[in-house]
């Protein structure tokens, strides 16, 4: 098993944590990863990517041209890197910002209203749990359970007490495949 | 060893240069590697280090001098603009023997150039970091476990030698979290006593700590005994790795971050039949000469990748001595080859399977 993953937003939609969650519930079953992060001048208020990559090997390249998957959760990363998705890979899509048609009929694509579901849950910062639960759902790289628990380590300090609503996103996204 | 974390490049240097009993650390922050002294600066009040900002890279290097030649275990780190800046120093370091460790997480250059991803300094790391007739031990990590471990024997490779070493890193190194293990830490007290150190000269004879010598005869002695101990470094300290060797008969040579997209090339290109295997050069003074030249008794061509315009493909032209067609590819000023350009060289040597 080998999984290349860009996740892609704006800057402050939670996009480097949600990278930061599947490595290190990776790690934790035991699969070798590596995040890396853009780290450009592209940064400031385009996009901001990173590249997650889960194997059972050892991983040469901590780069990808050819995803399996992509998270994209706003319109410019969604043009930016549709093109490069692998032929038979992923996409997930934050539809409340993207509402695009995918002019791809070789990649499987998955609509998440991600904002939408994080406002009803009371606050709009959790739309990345959200795309990450429909993630963890429809690709058998990582557990739910270990992603759950992971939760505790990775969350900053001041964001420990999000915990509980952050379950109820990622539980949230599972519905939508 | 203990349990696996999740970590920055940087940050787990830093942690590695706290275990292996460095309490100083003198610098100024840079992209991509600031990350490595805001570590230092979180950590260093717990375990009674001395974490100084310094008002320019000119005077944190003068630091690092000032510590080393009171015989601790000493730290800087910077990006490309700020080693050349720390070079007069270094070189005094290296002149007055002493043991340092420097890191450079570099970025495209020259001149401010960009903080995106470079190899651009292998030149100055491995000949030209300053005036005068020295070298420095030069490490070349290509993961985030590897950095820390080279990290830990920096130190030690100092300290042996009494002379700087120079970690160097591509931005990717820096940024990129991987799992690591670190070893146990080394308690400062514990290491041994260095007998030459300026500690305070209190009933025994002072030492001296100087790089100059104005007669030209004691600097031609001086040069000498540092040429024995750069030419001791080839005998004792040459590392590299091998992969996919055995039956190549095209040999990359790439170091870092390059090695690891080119290792993802070969895989690629051994799927479409060509035998191509890599070596690593990890340090990268004193150079793998050796095993570059023996390979390529048995080798048709050697591709050698960077991300500069072509600095390590000398050492290996040197290394091949002729025997063999040394070819080059290079993207540079912060741009990162992908493993398709490099399968794109290797088919071109090759020819059409």
């Amino acid at each position: 098993m080998k999984e290349e993953i860009i996740l892609a937003g704006f800057g402050g939609q939670g996009i480097m944590l949600m990278g930061k969650l599947i490595s290190y519930a990776g790690m934790k079953e035991g699969k070798e990863v590596s995040w890396m992060p853009s780290y450009g001048p592209e940064m400031r208020g385009g996009t901001a990517n990173c590249t997650v990559i889960v194997s059972d090997k050892l991983i040469p390249s901590p780069m990808t041209t050819q995803p399996d998957s992509i998270i994209v959760m706003n319109l410019p990363s969604f043009d930016k890197f549709l093109p490069q998705v692998k032929s038979g890979g992923t996409v997930f899509l934050n539809s409340t910002l993207i509402e695009e048609d995918v002019k791809r009929d070789d990649i499987k694509v998955i609509k998440i209203p991600a904002n939408e579901i994080a406002n009803q849950l009371g606050n709009s910062k959790i739309a990345n749990m959200v795309m990450l639960g429909s993630y963890i759902e429809n690709k058998d790289v990582i557990k739910l359970k270990t992603v759950k628990n992971s939760l505790e380590s990775v969350l900053s300090a001041r964001n420990q007490d999000l915990i509980d609503l952050n379950l109820k996103a990622l539980e949230k996204g599972k519905e939508y495949k | 060893m203990g349990k696996k974390t999740l970590m920055k490049g940087n940050e787990a240097i830093a942690e590695a240069a706290i275990r292996a009993g460095c309490r100083y650390f003198f610098g100024y922050p840079i992209t991509p590697q600031s990350e490595l002294p805001a570590y230092l600066a979180r950590k260093f009040p717990e375990v009674g280090g001395t974490f100084l900002q310094a008002e320019s890279e000119v005077a944190a290097s003068n630091m690092v001098y000032g510590a080393a030649g009171a015989g601790a275990r000493v730290l800087t780190s910077s990006s490309s603009p700020g080693i050349s800046l720390k070079a007069e120093g270094i070189s005094y370091i290296a002149g007055a023997e002493l043991p340092a460790v420097i890191i450079n997480i570099m970025r495209g250059g020259p001149g401010l150039g960009t903080i995106q991803p470079s190899q651009a300094d292998y030149f100055q790391a491995t000949k030209g970091m300053a005036h005068g007739d020295f070298y420095l031990t030069v490490l070349a990590p290509s993961s985030v476990q590897e950095a820390v471990d080279l990290t830990m024997d920096a130190f030690d490779i100092a300290d042996k030698y009494r002379n700087p070493v120079l970690i160097v890193g591509d931005g990717i190194i820096g940024q990129m979290m991987e799992p690591v293990e670190f070893k146990d830490p080394i308690d400062p007290d514990d290491l041994p006593k260095k007998e030459w150190a300026t500690d305070g000269a209190k009933g025994r004879e002072r030492n001296i700590i100087n790089s100059l010598a104005l007669d030209p005869h004691d600097l031609e002695d001086h040069n000498l005994k540092l040429k024995a101990k750069y030419d001791r470094m080839k005998e004792e300290e040459v590392r590299y790795e091998e992969l996919y060797t055995e039956d190549a008969d095209i040999i990359i040579v790439a170091y870092g971050t390059t090695a690891r997209i080119a290792t993802s090339a070969i895989e690629m290109a051994r799927k479409d039949g060509y035998k191509v295997g890599l070596i690593r050069p990890i340090t990268l003074f004193p150079f793998p000469s050796d095993i570059i030249n023996e390979t390529a008794d048995r080798v048709e061509n050697f591709l050698t990748v960077e991300m500069s315009l072509g600095q390590m493909v000398e050492d290996v032209k040197l290394a091949v001595s002729g025997k063999k067609p040394v070819h080059f590819y290079g993207r540079t000023g912060g741009v990162v080859p992908s493993p398709e350009e490099i399968v794109e060289e290797i088919e071109k040597i090759g020819g059409e399977r």
